[in-house]
């Protein structure tokens, strides 16, 4: 299948529901970040690189699943950009890519339990199955 | 018979690129008394203009329409063309096809038929115009300036350096201002106090300039030349004529628990104090928060120390009423909280300071006596770390959506004289951007990082916290990539400036307009930028947006040039266009005198001839040097006797008829 990152980008940008371009490259997000370390690609990076359209090595990388979802940025950041959910649409985009749908909701029964909010049910499915 | 000459403009490409001019031209040839229609590149030039005078002498025009930009732009040009070539000027209207036209469509069709539409509009209303001639009204030689910072001081000196009184207000019990609570100043390094202080001491001596500090203004009416204001001198519960600033009072009073404003709350000052030594005027004031008499009648300490007899617990609030030509606003600004900003910890880390707090903390006037020492634990830091941008150039609701402008320049210069004054300190600055437009203010960053050995990082702190007795810093350096964790013993917040707290409520007393973010506006923002669009306001400093101190004094200066150009005039032209009774219609019902917002209408006994019954009538006098002619009396009067010249009923209802053509 033919792969154009600009698309994939401005697919990305449309998931994560903010605006990149608002960026001023402070690095607050980066600064903010428990696992900075662990990250090949920081989370001030997946902004500039989603606004230049670089998404490939994103969707290659395992910075995806290092990304704790703490929030730390999304509070932080002066200009409202959200780095973590950019983030987040990087990973939704490549689980999407596989082609395969990752939830069946046959597995759901065996993996609930009562401590589980029905919402993250809702928001597992829009994610995970095409 | 009318002759009305149309005369379309298409400012550059402004207009005409989105409106077809020439289709605009036919259409107006084609109106009823229409003799003569022209376009012209730039309708307001010198060559333009021209067009329009020989017009109205070659085809004897008795009316003048201009599609061109806002009449808030140039109506007063093309009326002075037409008045040149003998045309009364209030027979010239203006099509906006500009701001309300080009500018606002994309589509050159739906332009042009607006501006068509907009030119019919105005040709009907010229029709029915009547030439009008100006009154006059007087000008009250006395300027206001509120707010007795470097902004207000230096627009009072030049004002009375001019020849003409103006008074100073300051709400707090000493002029000075921010300026005042500086240490060094950028980017000469020189002494702030130095500077300032012998200008407070100009400003209460010069014979023109009066001051009232401690006051605050209560009301203010009336309009430009002719503005009556009532300012309310709060009680010091001090006599200001009689106390000679001794400090004995200070001394003695039992209640010390009062924080210190002047020093940013860093330490205390009793109830009856003097703001700071240089205070201008250098005179008492008692909190009545504070002070034990006040509260419960018991103390009375400071009035018996007081040899000169000062002191007067009984003294009330005053209100002074006084006239001003002009009014300049100069209400200045105030560091944004930066507790709310709860990643940095100011709320809970004492060594956590602002900017403005390490100002005090490095001034020989302050409360550790110029001697650099840790809030907490009053020891010599080792390592200070401060933090850029915080507050300014946020959207995220927490701050402010500009860049405060003096923040780079400030750090760079406190860095350089920590690093001066302690060489065993170790400074980090982190920044976003170092911006540093301005003579000398780059070379003065640089010896910052190239002589001082500031280590300045590119990128933002994500969190301040405290462990072990000191400060840890958890920032980004973007250059290399890398998350840093710091050890530090001080941070210091370059915290956003923001509109002193009372600029929104003066404005709204002025009648003076606000942005967004409560700065004064400007009446245009580059070729009017210190006077505010209503007229016989003017704005001085930081009121108007964020500027350093060279900046506000040139502002200063400007906002005083214009005020003497004003102040110099014996009788100001009044708006013609005032609104007038038809004494026949008129039943005295009082409905116009209720809504009139400048006392501009009185009611008069007259005997009326109506259609030959002779009868003594109650009836509206429109005083014309007040009236402003904004129309509310027009659209209240349930009789429909109240009409305004230049914008009649009958003028406004062509308007539409034309429009709905």
């Amino acid at each position: 299948m033919h792969f154009d990152q600009k698309e994939t980008a401005n697919l990305i940008t449309r998931m994560s529901g903010t605006d990149p371009k608002k960026c001023m490259k402070c690095g607050k997000c980066s600064a903010s970040c428990p696992s900075f370390d662990e990250m090949e690609y920081h989370p001030h990076q997946f902004v500039s690189m989603v606004v230049k359209g670089d998404v490939e090595r994103l969707l290659a990388s395992k910075s995806i699943t290092k990304c704790l979802t703490c929030f730390a940025c999304v509070q932080r950041c002066p200009r409202g950009v959200e780095p973590a959910n950019i983030i987040e649409a990087v990973r939704v985009t490549t689980l999407r890519q596989q082609g395969t749908c990752y939830l069946s909701p046959d597995d759901v029964p065996a993996i609930v339990d009562d401590q589980i909010p029905q919402q993250a049910l809702v928001s597992a499915f829009r994610k995970y199955r095409k | 018979m009318q002759r009305i000459g149309v005369f379309v403009c298409w400012c550059g490409s402004n207009i005409a690129a989105t409106v077809d001019v020439d289709r605009v031209v036919a259409e107006a040839k084609v109106q009823p008394n229409v003799v003569f229609a022209q376009d012209y590149q730039y309708m307001c030039s010198e060559a333009g203009q021209g067009i329009i005078r020989n017009a109205i002498a070659e085809h004897k025009l008795t009316g003048v329409v201009v599609c061109s930009c806002s009449p808030r732009m140039h109506e007063n040009t093309f009326r002075k063309a037409a008045e040149r070539a003998g045309l009364n000027p209030y027979m010239v209207e203006i099509a906006n096809i500009r701001e309300h036209c080009s500018w606002i469509h994309k589509d050159k069709e739906e332009g042009t038929e607006k501006a068509c539409v907009l030119m019919r509009a105005a040709v009907a209303k010229v029709l029915l115009n009547a030439p009008l001639k100006a009154g006059e009204s007087k000008v009250t030689k006395r300027a206001l300036v509120i707010g007795g910072g470097i902004a207000g001081i230096q627009t009072a000196l030049d004002i009375a350096d001019a020849g003409f009184e103006v008074d100073i207000v300051e709400k707090r019990a000493t002029i000075g201002g921010r300026m005042a609570q500086l240490d060094k100043t950028f980017p000469t390094l020189d002494c702030s106090a130095c500077i300032l202080t012998p200008k407070m001491v100009e400003a209460a001596a010069n014979e023109k300039v009066k001051l009232y500090t401690y006051s605050e203004v209560e009301s203010v009416g009336g309009f430009v030349g002719n503005f009556h204001v009532k300012i309310r001198k709060k009680a010091r519960f001090v006599k200001e004529d009689i106390c000679t600033g001794c400090g004995a009072c200070m001394a003695k009073c039992p209640s010390k628990k009062g924080l210190n404003e002047f020093n940013m709350n860093l330490n205390n000052r009793p109830a009856i104090y003097i703001p700071f030594a240089q205070a201008i005027p250098n005179v008492a004031v008692i909190d009545p928060e504070q002070c034990i008499k006040l509260k419960t009648g018991k103390c009375g300490l400071c009035e018996k120390v007081c040899t000169a007899g000062a002191i007067d617990y009984k003294q009330q609030d005053e209100i002074i009423e006084e006239e001003y030509g002009a009014i300049v606003m100069a209400t200045g600004f105030q560091p944004i909280d930066a507790s709310k900003f709860d990643e940095y910890s100011y709320s809970t880390c004492p060594d956590v300071v602002t900017s403005l707090e390490l100002e005090r903390l490095m001034n020989a006037a302050g409360p550790t006596g110029g001697v650099l020492l840790k809030p907490s634990d009053k020891t010599h830091p080792k390592s200070i770390t401060f933090i850029q941008c915080v507050g300014s150039r946020d959207v995220s609701g927490r701050g402010k959506c500009y860049c405060s402008k003096i923040c780079c320049m400030y750090t760079a210069k406190h860095a350089m004289l920590i690093r001066d004054k302690y060489p065993d300190v170790e400074v980090h600055v982190f920044y976003i951007d170092v911006r540093t437009p301005g003579k000398n203010f780059d070379e003065f960053y640089r010896r910052a990082v190239e002589q001082y050995d500031v280590d300045y990082i590119k990128g933002q702190v994500g969190k301040v916290y405290e462990e072990d007795g000191h400060l840890v810093v958890q920032g980004v350096d973007l250059i290399a990539n890398e998350q840093i964790i710091l050890n530090t013993d001080m941070v210091v917040l370059a915290t956003a400036i923001e509109p002193d707290p009372t600029a929104r409520k003066v404005a709204s007393m002025l009648t003076a307009s606000i942005d967004t973010n409560d700065f004064i506006t400007e009446a245009h923002p580059k070729l009017r930028p210190v006077e505010s669009p209503t007229a016989g306001i003017f704005l001085s400093g930081v009121c108007q947006g964020p500027k350093d101190i060279p900046e506000t004094v040139s502002q200063a200066g400007a906002a005083a040039a214009k005020v003497i150009g004003l102040l110099a005039k014996d009788k100001l032209l009044t708006n013609p266009c005032v609104s007038h009774s038809n004494e026949l219609l008129c039943n005295g019902c009082s409905c116009c005198e209720k809504v009139c917002p400048y006392g501009a209408i009185g009611y008069e006994d007259k005997l009326i001839n109506d259609h030959g019954v002779r009868e003594t009538r109650r009836v509206c006098v429109v005083n014309e040097a007040l009236c402003q002619g904004c129309g509310a009396c027009t659209v209240v009067c349930p009789s429909g006797a109240m009409d305004l010249k230049g914008f009649s009923n009958k003028q406004i209802m062509a308007e539409v008829d034309a429009i709905c053509r």
